[in-house]
């Protein structure tokens, strides 16, 4: 696995252990691939998404719509000439003007669900356009999805690096103190994801994957002639609608740690290895 | 500091402007017609994945009448409000007649008690919004495969078109001051929907007759589909093998506004 030596001299008092970083080969061609695919395809998925829930920007639970008691809203109070937009939450409100409710387009302002800056396309409302690439490219993140399962299954990827493991959950606390405090693993330990990333990667890969498919398809009217089933284990179309909502602002909120996690722990190191495969680790060199 | 500011200013402008760019350049980019006749494409794979799941004729939910929703909700046309159809209004749709034509061998005329004197299926289903919204209701009507039954098919018959009373927004002038009248809703199902069991004439929501928000007398249901191709004040079905030069040839209103043919999903 050691691809380059790279000596790096750490001054020469000789009090200071001397280091080394050498490239290890982190992500195979094949994670790569898939991971950058799947960037795109989420991130159309998403913005297609907010246009089509722009639509009728209210959720619900069970099988209709109780139109009175939306569970999340975004609508506009006030005149026709002077509004601003709120969001509801049950019973809370709150003002998001600007953004949420009611908010610009080409300097206008308009009473919109989610801004013209996140949607596809970013005219609203664009129902139509919005299903097309949303339908599209939900083949895509299904085709791509199925791919990245077969891999890594047949390749041993979940086993080895993913499968959460029962001392993960032993060290948890551990675990959880030392993120909190931004101390990351080095050297040798860098090679392998801690107990977090694995079971964080697990609920992402196994959990909300399939849930944001399985709710997408159960609002299908056809799709539920076929598998009855589909409405009834998510207690309904609006139900499936609200989670399958819910699922994607898991995902946006999974996106924001593992960003902020990438930049923290090393933001170039952790690009090339997605890019190259090849991630530096830094090793204290005994021989001195 | 005059010059920090200056450059984080000019950094906002800059990220401002890259923003509107990529913002323009996506719109443009979403809206391409061949961009868009690609994704269309792909509409195609999804009726038939859906088509291959769904089988034949497998049956839409339904629900007891304890589900069913207080308050109906009316969307699209709440009121054609046209001279020809408040006469009807007025009349209690006595006279009220579909004529079935087109590729049949035996071309029909249902006054709305002969509908109501046909085998009638009751059930109680979960109407989909395009937008998203469900509701749920009771409907009763005639199985449409009785109807086309009896109207008798030819075998290049492939799509079942429904025209419709309600007249899509205001007449308008045209350049040279001759009045245009608004297009009337009209939709379309292929045979293998229009003769699915629960695909019906309905006549009652809710035990009473349709309400005119509801599409009084007539509106379809096709319990697998979303709530566009079930369109309200059916007034004449026609059986074409193509509908290319019915209307924008897209084979229904909204259709022909962008939205995709297929609405099952």
């Amino acid at each position: 696995m050691v691809d380059t030596t790279e000596p790096l001299t750490q001054g020469n008092t000789g009090v200071t252990p001397r280091r080394s970083t050498y490239l290890f080969y982190r992500h195979t061609v094949a994670v790569r691939a898939l991971h950058w695919l799947n960037a795109i395809i989420m991130l159309v998925m998403l913005m297609s998404g907010l246009q089509i829930f722009n639509a009728h920007p209210s959720l619900y639970w069970g099988n209709g719509a109780d139109f009175d008691h939306p569970f999340i809203s975004l609508t506009a109070l006030g005149t026709q000439d002077n509004f601003h937009g709120v969001t509801k939450i049950g019973s809370w409100s709150f003002n998001t003007d600007g953004v949420l409710g009611a908010s610009w387009h080409e300097g206008v302002k308009e009473v919109r669900g989610f801004p013209d800056w996140v949607t596809i396309p970013s005219d609203s409302p664009n129902l139509a356009l919005g299903r097309l690439w949303h339908f599209a490219f939900a083949w895509l993140l299904v085709a791509n999805g199925l791919a990245y399962f077969a891999y890594a299954f047949a390749s041993g990827h979940f086993r080895t690096e993913l499968a959460p493991t029962l001392k993960d959950f032993a060290h948890l606390p551990r675990e959880i103190i030392n993120h909190a405090r931004l101390r990351f693993a080095k050297g040798e330990e860098a090679k392998h994801y801690n107990g977090i990333q694995r079971m964080t990667y697990f609920v992402v890969i196994f959990v909300l994957g399939p849930l944001i498919v399985l709710t997408g398809l159960t609002m299908s009217p056809t799709m539920d002639s076929a598998f009855p089933f589909l409405p009834w284990i998510f207690a309904g179309r609006q139900s499936a609608r609200t989670i399958h909502f819910l699922c994607a602002f898991s995902f946006v909120g999974f996106f924001v740690i593992h960003i902020v996690m990438v930049i923290l722990s090393g933001t170039w190191n952790n690009l090339r290895s997605m890019i190259t495969g090849r991630y530096a680790i830094e090793v204290e060199d005994k021989n001195v | 500091m005059s010059e920090r500011s200056d450059r984080r200013s000019f950094l906002a402008r800059t990220a401002a402007l890259l923003g509107t760019v990529a913002l323009a350049g996506c719109t443009d980019f979403a809206q391409q017609p061949w961009v868009i006749g690609i994704l269309g494409e792909v509409e195609n794979l999804t009726r038939r994945a859906q088509r291959l799941f769904a089988g034949g004729h497998a049956l839409a939910p339904e629900y007891s009448k304890a589900d069913i929703a207080p308050t109906f909700r009316a969307n699209g046309t709440l009121n054609p409000n046209t001279n020809d159809y408040n006469v009807h209004v007025a009349g209690g749709f006595k006279d009220w007649a579909i004529d079935v034509g087109g590729l049949v061998d035996k071309p029909l005329k249902l006054s709305l008690a002969e509908l109501r004197a046909m085998p009638a299926r009751t059930q109680i289903t979960r109407h989909d919004c395009v937008e998203g919204w469900s509701c749920i209701g009771e409907w009763t009507g005639t199985p449409l495969q009785l109807v086309l039954a009896m109207a008798k098919p030819k075998a290049d018959a492939r799509y079942v078109v429904f025209y419709c009373a309600d007249p899509m927004g205001e007449a308008t002038m045209d350049a040279s001051g001759n009045v245009v009248q608004p297009p009337f809703y009209y939709e379309s199902l292929d045979l293998l929907e229009a003769t699915h069991p629960q695909t019906i004439l309905a006549y009652e929501l809710n035990g009473r007759n349709l309400p005119v928000e509801h599409g009084a007398p007539i509106r379809l249901r096709a319990e697998r589909q979303l709530g566009y191709k079930m369109p309200k004040y059916v007034r004449r079905i026609e059986l074409v093998s193509s509908f290319a030069r019915i209307q924008g040839g897209k084979g229904g209103y909204w259709e022909d506004q962008g939205y995709q043919w297929y609405g099952g999903i």
